[in-house]
């Protein structure tokens, strides 16, 4: 058995596999086909302030290998997630990392106070690259000077491990990472999804309520891992890298372009058990490759 | 509200065998498929998510409702009517192919007290949950009455099979089987017909709509099992959700079965 874990500013994960915010629920749903204590971390779903029922139906559009959806961070709200969600999760051995939406940098800063009071939640991340929302959300995240202020407010109140989630829909991914970086980040996660849109030509409609959405799976994986190659060479702080992972061959992609852990998203949708394979995969690539430790391969990518 | 008993545990996740694939009109399935381990107890309305096997193009799984299941021989059965890729596919398997399906996921329909009457009213792919609940009604000593409507007596599917659980009525909209027109225009709707203690549905949604304001104008209990589009079937990606009395709900974990006096439908 190779040596799996890795390190994330001051936080030990026993693998680098962990679960992206809004495709594991809040851990609970999935425990039915998952080990949980096996995962590196779960990012729970995204949480808001307050209670958010998401956008109108139909929010989900099947396209070329992926999906675009529009749920619109539908959440009960973070005193509902306290009282009646974490003290389920909060024993599990993993990271339970919190997803923290705002529509305004107080809401941000807020949210993240009452999470601070739960010491289960070893991290939060930031989220400031959702599509799917009318205010805050990537508006946050696609200009540097508020992804700055809300990434410098955040970082104020809370001490523990702060991962910013970056938007893709941005000319310059790694200019965005440099941005909060300097603002505190302890680490960044990319990436969301990419905004795209679905229309029915017989109806001559878009298919989401939203009429755009964000896009997810195996067709924005290579756009995904450009995007963490570029930010791993732009900043010095650790990478979980995002975008279409569906099995171990992938997660090492992303490990090899700059990644120091990996987020599984959409897959879990697809087979609820792929984060455990993920994992045996990746310990199945590093003995074949007779490579003792996967932190050897964080950005091990030969360029020439 | 109905009390709706939630059936979480004994997930099966595993490639089946396909066993018989029946084509009895066109655009109209039936697969068999074996499962190589004990089947859990289903219950009626209880879905799979099928993956659909070498179909590059069909990214997610498909919801179906579990037709009928054989325990002792390990069968489960569906109905596709194809409607997509993804069904198209489904209609294009062979025997001896291998399926992987995640089941049983969702809710169930409840039943009434013995001896009550039972309508369950459907069209389209929306019979599939009948069979199963047409066993448990009798199984539970309760009198059913089905109606069943389609465009045309084509699409007018398991009738010889449902009539073994109780009375088959049919409406075709061009007359060629049954009364014509609608399900909701049938004759046993007439006040002096319309006498049940529950009504079962499940369709479109502008039937089950139309048959759930039947029902509570009769005052009349009614469940109706909804078919939205969904990413992942088991509760976590938020895609399939309906309104409700208590906000938006998943149709794969807090249904398919809803009281029709708890959902607020789409407008």
């Amino acid at each position: 058995m190779a040596q799996l874990g890795i390190k994330i500013h001051d936080l030990e994960f026993k693998n680098p596999v962990t679960v992206a915010s809004g495709t594991f629920g809040f851990g609970e749903e999935m425990a039915q086909f998952v080990d949980l204590n096996k995962l590196g971390g779960i990012f729970v779903k995204g949480l808001t302030l307050k209670n958010r029922e998401g956008n109108d139906y139909p929010r989900m559009a099947e396209t070329a290998s992926g999906m675009l959806n529009a749920v619109g961070l539908q959440n009960k709200g973070i005193d509902y997630f306290t009282h009646h969600i974490y003290p389920n999760i909060k024993d599990y051995n993993t990271h339970i990392i919190a997803n923290v939406n705002g529509g305004t940098v107080e809401e941000y800063v807020e949210l993240t106070e009452k999470l601070n009071e739960l010491d289960r939640v070893t991290a939060i991340e930031l989220n400031i690259s959702c599509p799917n929302v009318k205010a805050g959300g990537m508006l946050f995240g696609t200009s540097c000077p508020s992804a700055i202020a809300v990434t410098d407010a955040v970082r104020k109140v809370y001490d523990k491990t702060l991962i910013v989630k970056l938007s893709p829909n941005v000319t310059d991914i790694a200019e965005m990472a440099r941005a909060v970086e300097g603002a505190g980040a302890d680490s960044i996660s990319l990436i969301n999804t990419l905004v795209g849109m679905a229309i029915d030509a017989e109806k001559r409609k878009p298919i989401l309520s939203t009429v755009t959405g964000g896009l997810s799976g195996p067709a924005i994986k290579p756009v995904a891992l450009r995007m963490v190659w570029q930010c791993y060479k732009s900043v010095k702080i650790p990478i979980f890298g995002i975008g279409g992972i569906m099995n171990a061959t992938d997660a090492i992609e992303f490990i090899l372009a700059g990644s120091s852990a990996i987020q599984v998203g959409t897959a879990n949708f697809i087979d609820p058990t792929i984060s455990e394979k993920i994992i045996l995969g990746i310990d199945e690539y590093l003995n074949r490759h007779k490579i003792a430790s996967v932190s050897e391969l964080i950005g091990a990518l030969e360029v020439h | 509200m109905g009390h709706f008993f939630m059936s979480r545990t004994n997930k099966i996740i595993e490639d089946h065998k396909v066993i018989e694939v029946l084509n009895p009109s066109p655009g109209n399935y039936f697969l068999t498929l074996q499962s190589p381990v004990e089947i859990p107890a289903i219950l009626p309305g209880n879905f799979a998510e099928i993956k659909v096997p070498d179909a590059p193009d069909v990214f997610l799984r498909r919801p179906f409702s579990i037709l009928d299941v054989d325990y002792k021989n390990r069968l489960i059965r569906f109905y596709v009517k194809v409607i997509g890729k993804g069904t198209k596919k489904l209609g294009e398997l062979n025997v001896g192919d291998q399926v992987s399906m995640i089941y049983p996921l969702g809710n169930s329909y409840t039943l009434p007290q013995p001896g009550h009457k039972a309508l369950i009213v459907g069209g389209g792919s929306g019979i599939a949950p009948f069979i199963l609940l047409g066993k448990a009604l009798i199984k539970n000593s309760n009198e059913v009455t089905f109606l069943i409507g389609g465009r045309s007596k084509q699409d007018v599917l398991l009738i010889n099979e449902l009539s073994s659980y109780g009375a088959v009525l049919i409406t075709t909209e061009d007359g060629s089987l049954g009364e014509r027109g609608l399900v909701t225009e049938h004759s046993v709707f007439r006040p002096d017909k319309f006498k049940f203690d529950k009504i079962y549905t499940c369709g479109p949604d502008p039937m089950m709509k139309a048959v759930g304001d039947l029902a509570t104008a009769a005052g009349i209990d009614c469940e109706a099992s909804l078919e939205n589009m969904m990413a992942c079937g088991f509760g976590i990606c938020l895609c399939c959700i309906t309104p409700t009395q208590e906000g938006n709900k998943r149709v794969c974990w807090d249904g398919p079965v809803f009281n029709v006096n708890y959902l607020k439908w789409h407008s």
